[in-house]
């Protein structure tokens, strides 16, 4: 039933972001637009991916840091993927896939670098140190990033402050294409590793007496959930708010076994991104809302109605 | 000495990383099914460290450490887990929890990646709760519990792993249960009683039943 209702919600939220736009299409010609074909279609498809990955990351990476609050943008990739962006940017290099490349190579170093901090001795990888790890250097980043837009002229100041906020408008089916190809090993990496997801909550120590391979499972949920956020921020910029907030309702919907709620999570995730990005094209056409601000403006209030319903019961 | 030896530690020496001297200096500890053993000691005289260097959990310096006639460091977490069961001295939940989910979890070990739980998982779900006596409690949210009945469900998760050493962090107790893994009741040597014993009164184990052995502990040294 939650599914099956789960499944209407990504099918009609896909539905409305091929329906709906600045331009005007008639439902009879739906199928045959170029408009459809080569703009909304790839752009809602991108935007389902992209959210569904961050979802499905915040999900995962809230057991293993065993922080409710965390988020991919806190381990330091979307900071990484901005200078990135802002780099490529700055320096004028001129090719459509210049940003994504450059998004997506900061967001590795950056990863990198969290990852080598959050080694204890060289071993073990500590959650704690990770988290603390990724703040840091998602400040450092977002220090540079500023001081290069501070120092670049009007012209790339807008751009990288466009790209900054995040948004879909630079979707084609080459990212579409190559999302697809790319996701599927992480997200299989973490649907892999729900079971031992839910030991991790309880604890190493727990885990590891139940049966938990524990460092084996920290790094490989730490990687797949960092290569799918690199990804995503790579293609869309930065976008708040899914990560953490869908990941959470969804636990209100489906308990906090991670076996239904990392799927869960990548459907909702996926849902309200191609929903809040339809919203951005069509509220001030024809101008773009950012799409991190509507999914704050979306998410906000269907979380706090979840949150009540499961206070009441 | 015709039960099976389930755990056999032979002269071990245990050394933490930049400590001055041994935590433990050739410790012996044969346990074998049937057997319960209270490892004694002052504060920092090494019941821990004796109870992971014979759990696989750290490697011995000298010695040998045997779990049913393997060396503990050969086991794979998921095989030991199978064979060995830990009620935690303490745990910090980040999600809340049901009574019955917390407890299913100790069927991790016998569960294959991608199937679900089968039928003989959750009855040996149901005879764990049952044989901690806290069948009534199964639905309840684990933070409405008590401190004493969350420990008990605890040790209900580790009996669902059908062990045949279980292991109580809070006072290093090592039970052991001769009947072989995944065959039924696990732990014929604890009852409810038994139970309340350890988690009330740590010293008065001498009343066990099945007659504990105490392996008394000062400065890494056994005085046995």
């Amino acid at each position: 039933m939650r599914w099956l209702g789960l499944g209407v919600v990504v099918a009609a939220a896909l539905l409305l972001a091929v329906v709906l736009g600045p331009a005007h299409v008639p439902l009879a010609d739906l199928a045959t637009s170029e408009v459809v074909r080569s703009l909304r279609l790839p752009r809602a498809l991108l935007a389902f991916l992209v959210g569904g990955s961050l979802a499905i990351a915040g999900a995962a990476l809230q057991a293993l840091v065993r922080n409710p609050l965390a988020d991919p943008s806190l381990l330091g990739l979307s900071g990484g993927a901005g200078l990135g962006a802002v780099l490529a940017i700055a320096l004028h290099v001129n090719s459509p896939w210049a940003l994504p490349i450059a998004a997506f190579a900061g967001a590795l170093g950056a990863m990198a670098l969290v990852y080598r901090l959050g080694l204890v001795g060289g071993a073990e990888l500590d959650p704690r140190i990770l988290i603390l790890a990724g703040v840091a250097v998602g400040a450092f980043t977002a220090a540079v990033t500023t001081a290069l837009v501070s120092l670049s002229d009007a012209a790339e100041l807008r751009n990288a402050f466009l790209w900054l906020w995040g948004g879909l408008s630079g979707a084609s089916w080459d990212n579409v294409a190559l999302l697809c190809v790319y996701a599927p090993l992480p997200v299989v990496v973490l649907l892999a590793a729900a079971r031992p997801l839910d030991l991790l909550a309880l604890g190493e120590e727990p885990a590891r007496h139940l049966g938990a391979d524990v460092e084996s499972v920290k790094r490989r949920v730490y990687l797949a959930a960092s290569l799918l956020t690199a990804a995503a921020v790579a293609v869309s910029g930065v976008i708040g708010f899914v990560g953490l907030v869908v990941p959470h309702a969804m636990r209100l919907l489906w308990g906090h076994r991670h076996r239904p709620l990392l799927p869960a999570a990548f459907l909702g995730g996926g849902a309200l991104l191609a929903l809040s990005d339809t919203v951005a094209r069509v509220a001030v056409a024809p101008r773009e809302l950012p799409v991190g601000i509507v999914t704050a403006l979306i998410g906000v209030p269907v979380f706090v109605l979840l949150l009540r319903k499961w206070t009441a019961s | 000495m015709d039960r099976e030896l389930i755990l056999d530690v032979r002269s071990v020496s245990y050394r933490y990383p930049g400590a001055p001297a041994d935590a433990l200096e050739g410790v012996n500890l044969a346990v074998r099914a049937g057997e319960v053993h209270a490892v004694l000691g002052p504060n920092g005289s090494g019941k821990t460290t004796l109870v992971r260097v014979a759990l696989g959990l750290a490697r011995p310096a000298a010695g040998s450490v045997m779990i049913l006639g393997r060396p503990a460091g050969a086991w794979s977490r998921r095989a030991i887990a199978r064979v060995v069961g830990v009620v935690a001295q303490r745990e910090d939940n980040l999600f809340p929890q049901r009574v019955r989910e917390t407890v299913l979890l100790g069927r991790y070990a016998y569960l294959s990646l991608w199937g679900t739980e089968a039928a003989e998982d959750h009855a040996a779900v149901d005879r764990a709760l049952a044989r901690c006596d806290v069948s009534s409690l199964a639905n309840r949210w684990i933070w409405t519990l008590s401190g004493g009945e969350y420990q008990r469900v605890r040790l209900a998760r580790a009996l669902a792993q059908e062990p045949k050493l279980l292991r109580f962090a809070d006072r290093v107790l090592l039970l052991a249960d001769g009947r072989p893994a995944g065959a039924g009741a696990p732990a014929d040597v604890l009852t409810r009683e038994t139970v309340e014993r350890v988690f009330a009164w740590p010293v008065s184990i001498a009343s066990f039943e099945g007659r504990p052995q105490m392996i008394p502990l000062r400065h890494g040294k056994d005085e046995i």
